[in-house]
């Protein structure tokens, strides 16, 4: 990307002014080198979102920003309502909801180690996969509507998981203002026999090492220590917040102009917050959530099932849930005073500061934990939020590495088949239905999370907490 | 059929069942978009691939007969998950030669 008109305002705050149609500047979170290695789609996307009616201060980007379909990947906007603001499909992303949860397991590796081939299998066995795999539950239009208003809460009521685990998940597992109705009966029908499913493409389950500890008193809080167990989930909405994306885009791109909205980009399709079509996206957005949410409530009561039973010492209790593809409305500082803002976060991840009163009260002197996930074969970073973050972007971070390549350009370059197993030479266990997937998927394809989570540091977006290594990968 | 190929080979697959399509859009490249998420919608909800296509177009209209099978994970090995069209880079135009463009880009 070239750099040449940015304003450096820190080493890892980088500012475009507004010109033109955009109505605020654009803040990029990066150093130098991260800046330089980025798309310019990131910027010229994030300089098309600054154009929206009703955005405050500025369109941010984080240090993992790349290309995405009309808002860049890793972007962050605020709209307020009372300034004629918008909410926008595209600023939310297909996989609605899409997020990370973390369990302790609390046991130590070398516990792992001794079983590790056959807990890799039985996850891979257990644990619905790839293209085409379907969960054992198959959703009837009333549990359907439950599960929609429900989301992980829904899920616990019949048995998946812990109440305990449900203060653990933002907004205590159940988004409120869900609106089942508002979404269509074709997204209904992708849903209903994929709860309880992983997904394709970057989605994963990881048994992970605590590789490194960089705070102390905040590892502590969260329960984590020098070389326990964790296993992280990474999914999301599965078929029903594609479909819901998908159908609200196309609704939103052809009112666009009764709304007197110009669309830089038939992608960043968007209706005023409070329009008719404005107000059913968020509710069928927030159904999404939910969904989203009872998905991962599901896996989570699978993986304990499989380790209850290779493992039986294990204890797995949930760390904690974030989403990284939402509009949620937050009160903010933005445009100078108090206000409550939509805030779009699309791939990138809420990190509220300590003593924020969303976090759980036991990790709320700490900051919200915060997962970036890697790639398989690279590591993966807990991070917190920090009082500087919630000035810098709302109390937002980044969410991933972000892809270096395109899947095919990653097919070109690597065999599936030689992925896994320089992998398992490194004491990573690969699991997963498609040998091209796991190519399309190689470490080497995604860019170095090492240096997008120290500038994620380094910039105060939020603290560096612990370092995580996996063990077991398995990949949909 | 690049929607078909990015799954599976399409030589791979029999045209053994008959979907019906009807899709109406304002554009030509809405309509695209339209038609390749009815597609995907079908491919997700019936688990099955299409190999074969019979499309009509009348003004911004389209109708299309559709033949596959349903998905057999051991036979097939579908590498991805054709999630959504996307209006990135969607194009519809004739080009100066006469022949005809279609782009657009699939979420998977």
């Amino acid at each position: 990307m070239d750099i040449s008109d940015f304003e450096q305002l820190t080493p890892f705050e980088w500012r475009i002014p507004a010109t033109g149609a955009m109505r605020v500047p654009v803040v990029i979170f990066a150093d130098e080198a991260l800046l330089r290695a980025m798309d310019d789609k990131v910027r010229e996307q994030a300089a098309n979102v600054a154009t929206l009616p009703g955005i405050m201060d500025a369109c941010y980007a984080m240090p993992d920003a790349h290309w995405g379909y009309g808002f860049p990947i890793g972007g962050v906007a605020a709209f307020d309502p009372e300034e004629g603001g918008v909410v926008s499909a595209g600023g939310v992303g297909f996989d609605i909801s899409c997020g990370v949860r973390c369990l302790h397991t609390g046991v130590q590796t070398e516990a792992v180690k001794a079983i590790q081939e056959r807990l890799a299998n039985r996850l891979y066995h257990r644990i619905p996969a790839g293209v085409g795999s379907t969960g054992e539950l198959r959703l009837l239009p009333q549990a359907m509507e439950a599960m929609l208003a429900g989301g992980a809460r829904w899920a616990v009521g019949l048995g998946y998981g812990e109440v305990a685990d449900l203060e653990r998940i933002e907004e205590g597992g159940q988004m409120q203002g869900a609106e089942p109705a508002r979404v269509s009966l074709h997204a209904k029908q992708r849903q209903q026999d994929e709860m309880g499913t992983l997904g394709s493409g970057n989605h994963y389950l990881e048994v992970q090492r605590v590789a490194e500890i960089y705070d102390e008193g905040i590892a502590r809080v969260f329960g984590l220590t020098q070389d326990e167990v964790v296993v992280s989930i990474h999914c999301g909405s599965r078929g029903l917040g594609h479909q819901i994306g998908t159908e609200f885009l196309r609704e939103m791109a052809v009112s666009a102009a009764t709304h007197q909205i110009v669309l830089p980009d038939r992608e960043l399709a968007c209706a005023p917050i409070e329009s008719e079509v404005g107000r059913h996206y968020l509710g069928a957005m927030r159904a999404a959530i939910n969904c989203a949410l009872a998905n991962r409530q599901i896996l989570t009561h699978l993986v304990r099932e499989v380790f209850a039973d290779v493992l039986p010492e294990a204890r797995l209790s949930l760390l904690y849930d974030v989403s990284h593809n939402t509009c949620r409305v937050e009160k903010h500082q933005a445009g100078g005073r108090g206000r409550t803002v939509y805030v779009h976060r699309k791939g990138a991840t809420r990190a509220f500061g300590p003593g924020h009163p969303d976090i759980p009260a036991a990790l709320r002197d700490a900051g919200q934990p915060v997962f970036i996930g890697g790639s398989m074969g690279t590591s993966s970073y807990v991070l917190a939020g920090t009082e500087r973050g919630m000035s810098l972007a709302y109390g937002s971070a980044c969410h991933g590495a972000g892809r270096a390549m395109s899947r095919h350009e990653a097919t070109r370059r690597w065999r599936g088949r030689d992925v896994v197993a320089d992998l398992a030479a490194q004491g990573i266990l690969i699991r997963s239905p498609s040998l091209r997937g796991v190519a399309e998927e190689a470490p080497g394809a995604y860019k170095d999370v090492g240096a997008v989570v120290d500038a994620a540091d380094q910039a105060g977006l939020a603290r560096k907490v612990a370092k995580l290594v996996p063990l077991i990968c398995v990949k949909g | 059929m690049a929607l078909t190929a990015i799954v599976v080979d399409p030589q791979r697959l029999h045209p053994s069942e008959r979907v019906e399509f009807s899709c109406n859009a304002p554009d030509d490249e809405l309509l695209l978009a339209d038609w390749l998420n009815a597609v995907i919608y079908e491919m997700a909800t019936r688990h099955f691939l299409f190999c074969r296509y019979r499309v009509a177009l009348v003004n911004h209209s389209l109708t299309a007969q559709a033949w596959g099978e349903p998905v057999d994970l051991n036979r097939h090995h579908p590498v991805v998950e054709p999630k959504g069209a996307t209006y990135t880079a969607l194009v519809v135009r004739q080009e100066t030669d006469g022949s005809w463009l279609a782009q657009c880009v699939v979420d998977v």
